[in-house]
């Protein structure tokens, strides 16, 4: 059996991939979370603004990235109590465009273990890019 | 660099009490993609040990909405929301948010370091409950260009 499917508590080797996942994004997404979170600003929902300012099209939320990244190991995780902490730096925007959406890919892998909890490391990747560095959940393993 | 650099140390005054309402984590919930079942049954909080249902971690971004605000208020502070890019953000748990909490944060702005032209400001809001108890800490840093719009 796999670290991944025993969740917090059980054995955890460097390395381990305990979740995966893609999420599909649309432009529907982007107004649901701008309602869910109060965060209005136009660069995710209007082409026009988005040009204005010299971005590359409608982006996704930074922090709609974090959650939904942090998301894919809920399972694995189980009681969300056991999350200690987690940060991420924002590097790369997510495109979502209106027709095809966003395909935003997240690999959640052990990246350090010690005697009370496990660092786990989130690759969060959008086209081939990763857009959040040093994604890191550390998470009570006792 | 235009943000001032007086606003490290300054004192906020903490926020209005924020209430977390379960329609609410369970609109999050979707929002983020976090379909586990203690986000949007409270039966399956409850067999984990909570009142009713389970924010996601990142709900208390929410939360902190107001602590922005008040930076942004401020009138000598020369940070301008669009010129405001989130370079990094962490939050510290001593438990999850769960709905019904009663939530005040405390801004605390903790250093500002020029980066060329723009200014990289750390930002820690302070989240504890009704009786005064922490519940998570959210740290942020903001890239602060310049611009007077």
């Amino acid at each position: 059996m796999s670290a991944a499917s025993t969740g917090p508590t059980g054995a955890l080797a460097v390395g381990d991939v305990v979740a995966e996942r893609t999420v599909h994004l649309t432009r529907e997404s982007l107004v649901r979370y701008a309602a869910a979170s109060g965060d209005f600003n136009p660069i995710h929902y209007r082409d026009d603004v988005a040009a204005a300012v010299g971005l590359p099209g409608v982006l996704a939320h930074g922090m709609l990235t974090m959650g939904l990244a942090i998301a894919t190991i809920e399972s694995w995780v189980g009681d969300t109590g056991r999350i200690l902490d987690y940060g991420v730096r924002f590097t790369k925007p997510v495109v979502v465009d209106p027709v095809s959406g966003a395909d935003v890919s997240i690999v959640a892998k052990v990246g350090a273990v010690d005697e009370e909890s496990a660092r786990i490391d989130l690759t969060v990747s959008f086209e081939g890019t990763t857009v959040l560095v040093k994604a890191q959940v550390r998470v009570r393993t006792v | 660099m235009p943000v001032n650099p007086e606003l490290v140390g300054r004192d906020f005054a903490p926020t209005t009490p924020y209430l977390v309402g379960r329609e609410k984590v369970r609109e999050f919930a979707r929002a983020v993609f976090a379909d586990d079942p203690q986000h949007i049954d409270p039966a399956a909080a409850r067999a984990l040990g909570y009142a009713d249902v389970v924010a996601p971690p990142t709900f208390a971004i929410v939360v902190t909405d107001a602590t922005l605000q008040q930076l942004l208020a401020e009138p000598d502070s020369g940070i301008v929301l669009q010129n405001v890019l989130h370079a990094e953000q962490k939050f510290r748990y001593s438990r999850p948010i769960v709905a019904g909490d009663e939530l005040t944060a405390k801004l605390a702005v903790t250093g500002i370091r020029a980066m060329g032209a723009a200014a990289m400001v750390t930002s820690e809001s302070e989240i504890t409950d009704a009786a005064g108890d922490h519940v998570v800490t959210a740290t942020s840093i903001l890239l602060v260009g310049e611009g007077d719009q």
